[in-house]
């Protein structure tokens, strides 16, 4: 027998409350139990990226997060990015850019990218930063691929995943 | 996934306490290693205790140059730290060679140290494992032993440590703290990592309930502040390694004063070359020399041969990349 455990958080910016099983993702509550779609379940384990979500702020992956360790977090999906249900300069390099193909991995590659520029600006290394001891990262090519590396696509729309993120880091 | 219950200590002891009193409760850090496990029905603990709540998020610097991080700072904090990325760069360095950017956003550095193998019969709940059950026979050795280890491994286990940082630490001569039921106590990293012998089960030293509060970098020598890492894999980026190599050099008049070298993928346990390292110390700086001492240290290379795929190719891949990234280190191009 389980004992369920009562779980607040916000999700794109609305408060929500559920009970849940200790044994519950992030993703399988906000997918099966808030109704919540927009992060996908593609691997379940850690190995793909779809289920990337931020929450209080960084990028994460949902599927290797368990919601109960998450109480009074602030969680937002690559639907909550902007506010007021407006669309975000990175959600919209992707459309101008046609950074996808069937979109499966999109709302994943969207946070995460938005958590990469962000880690970027704030001075965080890649292993292709080639100064380590440097304050400053520069997003080009090299350093937007490996930074985005967590997230696979299928349909490999990768060079084009790549324009749009170096076009949203510009802006 | 069979049911657990959760807690969420406040206090360290607690959290102690907790795992002393029950054999099959288990800590809850980034829950990146913890959870996939749960998935895959490889370990099934009765309750899961978290210690976010217990763990410093705090890189802090101490009177004699120590640089403490909490257990419970994050990979990509610790990786991100300006003392860090300068003062240990192979540290820094290892950690950005490893996962992803959203796993080293919740991935600790206490977990880091904690996760298990990457062998994938380990991982498949349906293929016998001696380190998953002692009463298994290992299916490596006569399988799918691309992975694995060329030194130190035994009969009955023949799996690599993953960690990239862990590789790391070992080269800078980091110290473990850690709380057990009897107290604090310190392990040198290079103790805390076993090898299999006959109980591939434990992956270290530590006892059921012993937490991991904080990792030390001592204040750095020459060698530590002159050190890289390097990694090769199958992919140029989110893969394991195949091999990997922490090294630091400090030269003097064209003559090695100071080297640490710690190699990756090798071992059970992050392997220490200090055969390699005393052949080196006081002769020149040279290619032929960083060749002869990584050569010597492979002389206790034991490869595995399997129809699925053996891995005597380490040997060579090895050596190439200690000399390379030496050659590095002493200025050239690596
Ligand atoms: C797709 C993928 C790719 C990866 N690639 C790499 C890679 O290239 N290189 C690499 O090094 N790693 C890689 N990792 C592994 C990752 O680095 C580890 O999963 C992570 O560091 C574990 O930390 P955690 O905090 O999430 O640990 P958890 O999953 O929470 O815990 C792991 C283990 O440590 C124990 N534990 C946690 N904290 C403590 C503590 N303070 N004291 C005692 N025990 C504790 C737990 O009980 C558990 O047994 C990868 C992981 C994934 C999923
Ligand atoms: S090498 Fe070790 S982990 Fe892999 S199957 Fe054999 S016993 Fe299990
Ligand atoms: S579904 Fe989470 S990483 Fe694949
Ligand atoms: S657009 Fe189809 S998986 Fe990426």
């Amino acid at each position: 027998m389980t004992t369920t455990i009562p779980l607040s958080i916000t999700v794109d910016g609305e408060q929500r409350d559920l009970d849940v099983d200790p044994r519950t993702t992030l993703l399988d509550a906000l997918r099966e139990r808030l109704a919540v779609t927009t992060p996908k379940k593609g691997c379940d384990h850690g190995q793909c990226g779809a289920c990337t979500v931020l929450v209080d702020g960084r990028r994460v992956l949902s599927c290797l997060t368990l919601a109960v360790a998450k109480d009074g977090a602030d969680v937002v999906t690559a639907n909550g990015l902007a506010p007021d249900g407006g669309s975000h300069p990175v959600t919209e390099a992707f459309l101008a850019n046609d950074a996808f193909q069937c979109g499966y991995c999109t709302p994943g590659q969207v946070c995460s990218a938005v958590g990469a520029i962000d880690e970027a600006r704030r001075g965080m290394p890649s292993a292709a930063t080639a100064d380590l001891a440097g304050d400053d990262v520069v997003l080009d090519r090299a350093e937007i691929a490996e930074r985005m590396s967590g997230n696979l696509c299928r349909c490999a729309a990768y060079v084009n995943i790549v324009t749009a993120v170096e076009e949203a880091a510009s802006r | 996934m069979k049911p657990f219950t959760y807690a969420r200590p406040d206090e360290a002891s607690d959290a102690v306490a907790a795992l002393v009193a029950d054999p099959d409760a288990r800590f809850l850090a980034g829950g990146t290693n913890l959870l996939d496990h749960l998935k895959l029905g490889v370990v099934e603990p009765s309750q899961l205790v978290d210690v976010n709540r217990v763990t410093s998020t705090e890189i802090t610097e101490l009177d004699d140059g120590t640089l403490r991080i909490g257990a419970g700072v994050a990979n990509s904090d610790l990786a991100a730290d300006s003392r860090v990325r300068r003062r240990y760069p192979a540290v820094a360095a290892a950690i950005l060679a490893g996962a992803s950017g959203q796993l080293r956003n919740m991935a600790s550095t206490g977990g880091n140290l904690l996760q298990r193998t990457r062998c994938p019969y380990f991982a498949d709940a349906t293929t016998p494992c001696t380190k998953r059950s002692l009463d298994e026979a290992c299916s490596a050795r006569e399988g799918w032993a691309r992975y694995h280890a060329i030194l130190g491994a035994s009969e009955s286990c023949i799996a690599t440590h993953p960690s990239d940082l862990a590789v790391a630490l070992v080269a800078v001569d980091a110290q473990v703290q850690v709380l057990g039921p009897d107290g604090a106590r310190t392990i040198p990293i290079g103790e805390f990592h076993r090898l299999p012998g006959d109980d591939p089960t434990r992956d270290t030293v530590l006892e059921h309930g012993d937490l991991v509060t904080a990792v030390d970098l001592p204040a750095p020598a020459p060698a530590v502040t002159n050190s890289t890492y390097r990694k090769v894999r199958d992919r140029a980026s989110y893969a394991f390694a195949l091999v990997s190599v922490a090294a630091g050099l400090e030269v003097r008049d064209g003559v090695v004063a100071d080297v640490r070298i710690a190699l990756g993928g090798v071992a059970h346990k992050p392997w220490r070359a200090t055969t390699a390292e005393a052949a080196l110390r006081g002769r020149p700086a040279t290619d032929e020399e960083f060749r002869a001492a990584i050569t010597a240290e492979l002389e206790a290379a034991e490869p595995v041969e399997s129809p699925l795929g053996g891995n005597a190719y380490k040997i060579p891949l090895v050596t190439g990349t200690v000399v390379s990234t030496l050659r590095g280190l002493a200025g050239g191009t690596s």
